[in-house]
Formats: structure tokens, C-alpha cells, sequence
């Protein structure tokens, strides 16, 4: 019997792409430390700022405005962090605004700053899992120093109006950070045109390698040193650079801005195929967010009656990879808080599950869903209560 | 060269009766049961309906339906084997450390929410013994001491949480009286008032 191995689990991570699998073992050999002034050492500070460049171009900033870091979460947690120091020295801007359905990253992080005694509102989202402006605008004054909204939704693929919100929040004063990190290399990602202050992303999700990302800092905005020791990144974040994996996530970037609207093209045609063809197969499913603004590749379907963590089992059985929302997965006993906060019924958000495609994926892939799911949501569906 | 081959998630026991689950009450099978427990809810993530027949104070035959993880399918399927045969004393007794040794172990953090077989087969020889409007002689002998100090078992932890008398922990230790004397037993009893909670969604 032939093995069947489709990964439909982008957004949790995608597979490095072969030119960057390439790349980073090129770089593996510039050994000289990038802060050194020796031939080894400039050599790979040169392939640092070729990569800086072309992350640059890719999200719209000046290279200037690039660091690199250990990944998104990295980048969320010093946004934040940034704003506390200002908050402890006495700024009269005290409150931070982000949203219900923020990574845990910063969903985690707001919960910790709420336990110090912080300021943090949580603007709630539609049923779309979309951000209401009007709504928005209740939570926005002159006390507030941060709004931090995520660009697209890593669960359900909602896409948040940046360049309105970051509008909103200079308008009264307070900075924007936007985590773009599902957003790379699926729809276009502008710092420049959409005015944020600070974007966070990561290089796995987009072709690149593990343990490295980014944080772009607009000039002239409010800036700690997070990482103390060292020089690098303009004092900034201490530490030897991580040579090979920034050549990685600049060869990355360089696919995904060349390749950006045709990768964009086909992830989403590969998602209508997927949804049209459930639709058809499977009697009483929900598609979780939006229709209208959605992340390319993004699918998050309820099942109802079929348990998550069982229908992700049954399809790793068959050789596809998905991720759920369902409390079982996650080892606690609450389901996905995104899909709760889009107002997903709770007995829906167990049965959920979410597929996300990328660049590997093909029509086949779908096909061969197509022919193993329905079986399985119809077989847990006979052996559930009823 | 490295291997990086992963093991399965679950034990190969988990595996073969997920794969396999025995005893299902399948669509359209006429099953007249004797008794019929329910425990668990949609909302939680885990449901489960047991039915037995009886005979010669035995459990005869068992059918299950399950809305729940794959360590919830695997362990009342689990439940189901064992408990065919079993004088209905003996199945009352069946813990979900036994279903879990049967099925070669479950992480940690499954143990608790989707082991609910062994309740929803006693909620069905609950029901088997009221409708035969006979006394229950087994509930006693299953119950736990947890308070040492005032007494108060598990079993009777379960029942003011099932019939929504306790539904804070305040409510039980007024009731109960638990953990006014030395005080141990409050975490455990706080574990097993979240269990409960969670079993019979209060």
C-alpha cells in the first residue's frame, strides 16, 4: 500500500524550501563571528545585512528598521515589554489595547501583566473573528501607549484592517505593533503604507528556518535594549549572530516577496476546492471566520458530534496532518479560546478542525482528504451519543 | 544517521481498540437494554451512554456510544470487554486505574477527563437496580474516604456534585464539613469536586 504523507498543517509550521535548505548549509561554513573585524568575521556580517535587505524589502520598512530575533513570540513579548519599561517610568500612557484572539504570545502575556497590576483591554472580535472599528473605538484614548492588533489569524485565517486600526491608534496618540507573522508570503505585508510602528514575524512560517525571526521597529518610536551583553543589532538584542538561520529567513523572504501573488493565487484555490468539496460530502459542518477576509490557505471547519483530537487521529492514521481546536489536543479542558472568542459554540470549537496549506500542497492532496474524511466524520458521528 | 521516528501518541493497546473500538451500539442495532447511564456532555468534550443487559445478576451484554478523544473511545471500548461477564458486583468495582493499566497506561493529563466509562456503566446498573426497583448494595463498598477527619467519601463528593447541591467548593464544605479539621485533604478534594464537575457538567 502506497504512504500517503500530506502535510496540511502550515500554519503551525512549514518545511524549509530547498533553496534555503541549501543556503543555511552554505552559511554554515562562514563560522567567523559577524562582529568580528577579520575577513571570516565580515564575510558573514555581509551575509547578515544581504538578508537584513531583503526582509526589509519584503514587509516595506528600511533595513535599519530590522532585527533579528529568536522567532514571533520573541518579537510579541518585546513589544510588550518595551511599553511596560515606559509604563514603570511613570508614563501618563498606561493602558495597552490588543484584541480576544492575539497568539499566545501575547494572549499569555497580557494575562501575566494583568496579574502585576498592568492595564490591558482585550477589544473582542465578530463572529468572523473580525475586529468592529466602531467597537474599537470605545477601547481607544490618551491614556492608551499601545495598541497591538495580529495581522491574520493563525486558527481561522481572519485578516484585521491594519492600515485603519494603526490609524485609529495614532489618532490618539499611541503606537501600533501588528503580528504579521501568518500573513508573510500569503497576502502583501506593508509597513510603510499601513503606518506600524513595530511588526513582529517569524521565518518557519514562511520556508525559512526554526529559532529565527524578526522584530522591524519604525524609526523614532520608543525602544529598550532586550537582550543586554553585546553590541549587536544596535545594542539592542545582545548575542553571537545566529549566522546560517539569518541567511535562511533572507532567502526565505526573497521566495515569498518574488512569489507572493501566485503562492497566493493557488493556496486559496486549494482552500475553496477543500471547502466546496466538504460542503458537498458532509452534511451539517460549519466553516469557522471569514469568507471575505481570509488568510489564502487558512481553513478552520466544526464538525459537530465528531471530536477533534479523534478526527485528527483518524487522519494521521491515513497520512494527513491537521491541527484542532478541541480541548483534548491542547491537554486542558477548555477548546481553542480564538474560536470561543468568534463566538463558536463551545460544542462546535471540540470539533473543530483547522487546515492550512502551503506551497507543497497540491489539488491531489485535496482529492485524497476528500476521499478519507467524510468516512471518518461519519463513523465518529455513528459512535457518538446521540 | 539519526532516527527520528516518533512512537504513536498512545500505547499500541489505545491504538488497536481506537482503531477497533468493540461493542459500539451501531446505528439501527435493536439493543433491549436493562439499565442506561449517561455521564459526561457535548460542551465538556467528552459524552458517554452505556447500556447493559442483564442476566443472573450479570452483565449479559454492553453496547457504548462516545463523543470524546481517542483515549475516551479506546477506554470504554476497554470498559466494554471487561465488564461482559462480570457479576454486576464486580463491574460496579471496575476504576479507571484499572481500565487504564488494561489499556498500558494514558498520559497524565487524560486520565482524568476521558476515563468516564467506569461511571457511566455504574450510572447504568444504577438505573438497571431502580427500575428492578431493587436496593443498591454496591454503592457503599465503592466509596473512598478522602476527609479523614469528618468522613466524607468520594462517592458522597459525587453525588452532591450530580445532583447540583455543591456547586462551589464552599457549598461542599458546608455540607460536608470537609477539611475543617486538619485540612489535608483540600487539594485532593478540590481535584475531585473539578473532576466531577467536569464528569456531570454542574
Amino acid at each position: 500500500m502506497e504512504q500517503h504523507s500530506i502535510y496540511l498543517d502550515n500554519n503551525a509550521t512549514t518545511p524549509m524550501h530547498e533553496d534555503v535548505i541549501q543556503a543555511v548549509h552554505e552559511a554554515n561554513l562562514l563560522y567567523g563571528n559577524a562582529s568580528s573585524m577579520h575577513s571570516f568575521g565580515r564575510d558573514a556580517a555581509a551575509a547578515i545585512e544581504g538578508s537584513r535587505a531583503a526582509i526589509a524589502s519584503l514587509i516595506d520598512c528600511d533595513p535599519s528598521s530590522v532585527i533579528f530575533t529568536s522567532g514571533a513570540s520573541e518579537s510579541n513579548n518585546t513589544v510588550f515589554n518595551i511599553f511596560r519599561e515606559q509604563i514603570d517610568l511613570g508614563s501618563k500612557r498606561n493602558r495597552i489595547v490588543t484584541t480576544t484572539i492575539e497568539h499566545p504570545s501575547i494572549n499569555e502575556l497580557v494575562k501575566y501583566l494583568r496579574n502585576h497590576g498592568y492595564k490591558v483591554d482585550e477589544c473582542p472580535v465578530d463572529k468572523e473573528g473580525l475586529i468592529d472599528l466602531e467597537v474599537l473605538k470605545g477601547y481607544l484614548a490618551d491614556d492608551v501607549a499601545l495598541v497591538s492588533v495580529m495581522t491574520g489569524n493563525n486558527e481561522i485565517g481572519t485578516i484585521e484592517p491594519i492600515a485603519e486600526i494603526t490609524k485609529m491608534a495614532h489618532e490618539v496618540g499611541a503606537y501600533m505593533h501588528t503580528d504579521a507573522t501568518q500573513a508573510i508570503g500569503k497576502i502583501p505585508v506593508t509597513m510603510k503604507t499601513w503606518g506600524v510602528d513595530y511588526l513582529s514575524l517569524s521565518g518557519h512560517k514562511f520556508y525559512g528556518p526554526k529559532g529565527i525571526g524578526v522584530l522591524a521597529i519604525a524609526p523614532k518610536v520608543p525602544l529598550a535594549p532586550f537582550v543586554h551583553g553585546g553590541h549587536q543589532e544596535g545594542g539592542m538584542r545582545a548575542g553571537t549572530y545566529n549566522t546560517a538561520s539569518i541567511v535562511g529567513i533572507g532567502v526565505a523572504a526573497e521566495i515569498a516577496q518574488k512569489e507572493l501573488e501566485e503562492e497566493s493565487k493557488k493556496l486559496w484555490d486549494l482552500r475553496e476546492k477543500l471547502r466546496k468539496g466538504i460542503e458537498e460530502r458532509i452534511p451539517n459542518i460549519v466553516v469557522n471566520g471569514s469568507q471575505e477576509h481570509c488568510l489564502p490557505g487558512t481553513l478552520d471547519v466544526s464538525f459537530p458530534h465528531a471530536e477533534g483530537e479523534s478526527i485528527l487521529l483518524y487522519l494521521d492514521l491515513e497520512g494527513i496532518m491537521v491541527s484542532t481546536g478541541s480541548a483534548c489536543a491542547s491537554g486542558s479542558l477548555e477548546p481553542s479560546y480564538v474560536l470561543l472568542a468568534s463566538g463558536v459554540d463551545i460544542e462546535m470549537a471540540h470539533g473543530s478542525i483547522r487546515f492550512s496549506f502551503g506551497r507543497y500542497n497540491t489539488e491531489e492532496d485535496v482529492d485524497y482528504v476528500l476521499e478519507k474524511l467524510p468516512p471518518i466524520i461519519k463513523r465518529l458521528r455513528e459512535m457518538s451519543t446521540r | 544517521m539519526t532516527n527520528f521516528m516518533s512512537q504513536w501518541v498512545y500505547t499500541p493497546v489505545v491504538k488497536d481498540h481506537f482503531m477497533n473500538p468493540r461493542n459500539i451500539w451501531q446505528e439501527g442495532e435493536n439493543f433491549e437494554a436493562d439499565g442506561v447511564g449517561e455521564v459526561g456532555s457535548l460542551a465538556c468534550g467528552d459524552q458517554m451512554q452505556v447500556l447493559i443487559k442483564v442476566e443472573d445478576d450479570k452483565i449479559a451484554d454492553l453496547r457504548w456510544l462516545t463523543y470524546g478523544c481517542a483515549s475516551a473511545i479506546a477506554s470504554t471500548s476497554m470498559m466494554s470487554e471487561m465488564a461482559i461477564g462480570m457479576t454486576l458486583k464486580d463491574a460496579y468495582n471496575i476504576s479507571p486505574d484499572m481500565i487504564t493499566n488494561a489499556l498500558g497506561g494514558l498520559p497524565e493529563h487524560k486520565f482524568h477527563c476521558s476515563v468516564l466509562g467506569d461511571k457511566a456503566l455504574r450510572a447504568a446498573i444504577d438505573d438497571y437496580l431502580e427500575k428492578a426497583g431493587r436496593e443498591n448494595p454496591f454503592k457503599g463498598h465503592i466509596a473512598k474516604v478522602i476527609c479523614e477527619c469528618k468522613l466524607v467519601t468520594d462517592v458522597q463528593i459525587e453525588d452532591l456534585v450530580k445532583s447540583k447541591q455543591a456547586t462551589t467548593l464552599e457549598q461542599l464544605q458546608e455540607l460536608t464539613e470537609y477539611g475543617t479539621v486538619c485540612g489535608k485533604c483540600e487539594d485532593q478534594i478540590k481535584e475531585l469536586f473539578e473532576e466531577y464537575k467536569h464528569i456531570y457538567n454542574v
